[in-house]
């Protein structure tokens, strides 16, 4: 009866998430099936769309974002354009699910109440599991019956590969919620997961140009593009994808058997009897530092490997007449580099805003658990205690931008000034987002969360945002948009200057509500 | 004497709920004050405002001489807090966080004597992470954080919620001993005995208003005593006296007297016992009110007004 309870435990997992399923099956799928019409009004003719798939298939820095282009359709190019975005997405949403639902229930105790009742052993992770299931069945349902009009069986291969590599990153979650106690660094490792599958096929789709690469295959993010849908659709990756699945799934369910409850793999080691803490700034950093260290590794990483790229990225271009022709208008070698340059740094600064406002909203996540409370009825005022997280939020930006830049640099074998100075330029519109998410913890800590949904919607608009075809006003709502693009001729100084003040305006004013209002908790 | 804490009038509102609702309170230096009454009251709205948590909407609270919320961090200096429900980092060691608070305030931290002396008592291990820690161990972190404090002012909410017998012993001798130095201790407990034992005035509140405030002893006077009685005449009246009730008589078979149980307003016990004696008494019991009976009172809906 190990698997005792587990409808119960699934209605409450989908009880607690009815808001946060449908809302992210709704935007990951409804991206996608909406990509049909939007790219049929910018490209109408087979003609267009033809010159775009050449276009794009030569141009190695749009291939690191969404892979090549394999069919030239309709479907074939919302495949190309959406599907590597959605099954991220999808993996994100996934993650979170499970993670929220295994290792974040162990964490808070109260798992302990539940599998106090009568609840199997394999239940939790069962319930966790067809909820990440529910959701990522409904995103690939709304893809093929979006996307149906351009061909059943291309909407169903691309919905199964979304999906797919959504259950991929679930059972990946469940997986490394075996293994921490913490449900943070369980969501962290599964994002490092995904990170570094995205890299790996981005990597190998900048590399060659027709999916061959066997970087691409190493990533679950790259069998997505792999399933080629509406071009002519190899079912058998989809197959590999259930079977990951159900690879990852079993080892996750033999771990989950073998451990106790609450606890993980790696076990906690005593500390110091008497601590050196002394500040509120000491506290943050302590807290805040492992967390910097993964990311910091990540970005100088991912700065490597792209900058491997750079070089292949223009040389790529090979016997093909046409993508020469399209080669030669775009600006030719030094052009096309600093293009490619200037696609990864604009990528870079997209994610680390995810990481400024995870570290803005550190305080608040100390606050909601109660932990601030006894900090701040001791002498620590309410903005020296939010100055220690917000100084490494803000400075732990640059550094992971500037490590980017680094990364670049070192593997291009470029300067490092103009490619250090593409990556910080970047910062103006991370402080931004860290600042709204500042004035949002500060003025309505209620609504703290949406800073993450500003973060997400930058990133989605700099993504997919032109292929979605919507209007430049609301391309213009992010602050990534405005950066000059470098390496290039000459840095355009007002919107950096601009948003750099707005990113000090928001800051202050929501440190101002943070000293007016009443500690939540 | 100054007082350590005085409020007046407190409201608190949070959406639609009136978590207080015109809240009074005053603590006297020097003395161990219990703070009592149901569950959401309003006891840990009111010692979160006065740490400067939370802005009142209305009325005013000063803690030290001062206002909670604009001097709270030059207050905080001269205060310890131990929260009912301690939640700790769960990498940082309970010695970390120990240390952490005294620093946090200041003046080069905690007496190392102190502490160590503290830790021994309360026999915790410093060297536990944080998501280690049962209940009690967590609540005895910030117990030691405390008392190791060097403050004037000790406001603990329900600090003993987990404890063992043994170690809630320990915690009424660092209390005491708090007193003795002079400092000045808010308890909001619901454990009686403890109140019983170590508190000098006690304030209870219910729904968000105080309902009575004043030592034990003034307490006591405002509820009733049980008696029981065996007559050898008749209760003459004894019924209609003013203050007494749930009168009950149990005739003697073929006598005039009987066995009478009543309760009596502890402040009219005089004039009842005068009635009692004219009609003979054989046997007398009288209980005094236990402290479980005089908050039952006051947490229920027959408030003494």
């Amino acid at each position: 009866m190990s698997l005792a309870g587990t409808g119960t435990l699934t209605r409450l997992a989908l009880r607690r998430d009815r808001l946060m399923i449908p809302v992210w099956a709704l935007v990951v799928g409804g991206m996608v099936a909406s990509g049909a019409g939007s790219l049929e009004g910018l490209y109408g003719t087979a003609a267009e769309r033809a010159e775009l798939a050449a276009s794009m298939t030569a141009n190695s820095s749009m291939r690191a974002l969404y892979g090549p282009v394999f069919g030239d359709s309709l479907g074939g190019l919302v495949a190309w354009r959406f599907g590597t975005f959605g099954a991220v997405l999808a993996a994100v949403a996934s993650l979170i699910v499970v993670v929220r639902h295994t290792r974040e229930e162990e964490e808070t105790g109260r798992q302990e109440m539940l599998s106090a009742g009568a609840v199997g052993r394999r239940a939790p992770l069962t319930a966790a599991l067809l909820a990440a299931l529910g959701l990522n069945a409904a995103v690939a349902l709304i893809v093929t019956a979006g996307l149906a009009g351009q061909g059943a069986a291309g909407a169903l291969a691309l919905g199964l590969a979304i999906g797919g590599t959504g259950m991929v990153f679930a059972t990946a979650a469940a997986l490394a919620a075996q293994f921490t106690e913490s449900a943070r660094l369980a969501k962290g490792l599964t994002a490092a997961a995904l990170g570094l599958a995205f890299v790996l096929r981005a990597a190998g789709d900048a590399g060659t140009s027709d999916g061959s690469s066997v970087l691409t295959w190493l990533s679950p993010v790259g069998w997505a593009e792999h399933v080629r849908a509406f071009a002519g659709e190899r079912w058998w990756v989809p197959a590999l994808i259930v079977a990951a699945v159900l690879l990852q799934a079993s080892a996750a369910y033999a771990l989950a058997a073998r451990r106790d409850v609450g606890a993980g793999f790696l076990a906690t080691r005593p500390g110091p009897a008497e601590g050196r803490l002394a500040t509120a700034g000491a506290l943050a950093w302590r807290l805040q530092r492992g967390t910097l260290l993964g990311w910091s590794l990540g970005f100088l990483i991912g700065g490597l490997v792209f900058g491997g790229m750079v070089e292949g990225a223009a040389d790529i271009v090979g016997n093909n007449e046409r993508a020469r022709e399209i080669f030669e208008r775009m600006g030719g070698q030094s052009a096309l580099t600093d293009a490619f340059l200037a696609t990864m740094v604009s990528l870079f600064g997209m994610i680390a805003a995810l990481y400024a406002v995870g570290s803005v909203l550190r305080p608040h996540g100390e606050e909601t658990s109660g932990r601030a409370e006894p900090l701040l009825a001791g002498a620590l005022g309410r903005l020296r205690w939010a100055a220690g997280h917000l100084v490494i939020a803000f400075g732990g930006s640059a550094l992971i931008l500037a490590l980017a830049g680094l990364g670049l640099a070192l593997s291009y074998g470029h300067d490092l000034g103009p490619v250090l100075g593409a990556a910080l330029v970047q910062l103006p519109a991370v402080w931004a987002l860290a600042g709204l998410a500042v004035l949002l913890w500060g003025a309505l800590p209620r609504a703290a969360a949406a800073a993450w949904g500003a973060a997400g919607l930058c990133l989605a608009l700099g993504w997919v945002g032109p292929a979605l075809g919507l209007p430049q006003a609301v391309l213009d709502l992010s602050p990534f948009g405005h950066l000059p693009k470098l390496p290039g001729p000459a840095v355009d100084w007002p919107p950096v200057l601009v948003l750099t003040a707005l990113a000090a305006a928001l800051t202050a004013a929501g440190l101002a509500g943070l000293r007016r209002r009443d500690v939540t908790g | 004497m100054t007082k350590a804490i005085s409020v007046a009038g407190l409201h608190k509102s949070f959406g639609r709920t009136h978590a207080l609702d015109g809240l009074d309170l005053a603590v006297e230096t020097g003395e161990v004050h219990g703070f009592l009454g149901p569950n959401g009251a309003g006891k840990s709205t009111t010692i979160r405002v006065l740490l400067g948590l939370l802005r009142p909407d209305s009325g005013g609270a000063r803690v030290l001489g001062r206002d909670p919320w604009q001097d709270a961090v030059a207050l905080h200096r001269r205060i310890a807090y131990v929260p009912g429900d301690v939640t700790l980092w769960r990498n940082l060691s309970g010695g970390e966080v120990i240390d952490l608070y005294g620093r946090l305030r200041g003046a080069g931290g905690l007496d190392r004597a102190r502490r160590a002396e503290l830790i021994e008592r309360f026999e915790l291990d410093p060297t536990k992470k944080g998501r280690t820690y049962s209940k009690g161990n967590r609540q005895k972190v910030a117990l030691v954080a405390a008392f190791a404090a060097d403050v004037d002012l000790l406001v603990l909410d329900e600090p003993t919620s987990g404890l063992d017998p043994l170690m809630e012993e320990v915690f009424r001798s660092c209390v005491e001993e708090a007193r003795d130095r002079g400092r000045t201790v808010l308890l909001s407990s619901h454990i009686l005995s403890e109140v019983e034992a170590l508190c000098d005035r006690v304030s209870i509140v219910r729904k968000g208003r105080t309902v009575e405030s004043g030592s034990l002893t003034e307490l006591r006077h405002l509820t009733r005593t049980s008696v029981t009685a065996e007559l050898a005449g008749p209760p003459n009246g004894l019924a209609r006296l003013p203050g007494v009730h749930g009168f009950a008589l149990q005739e003697a078979e073929g006598g005039p007297g009987g066995r009478v149980t009543f309760q009596v307003d502890t402040d009219k016990l005089d004039a009842v016992l005068r009635s009692l004696t004219e009609s003979g008494v054989r046997s007398l019991t009288s209980t005094p009110p236990t402290l479980e009976e005089l908050f039952l009172r006051h947490y229920t809906d027959e408030v003494a007004s």
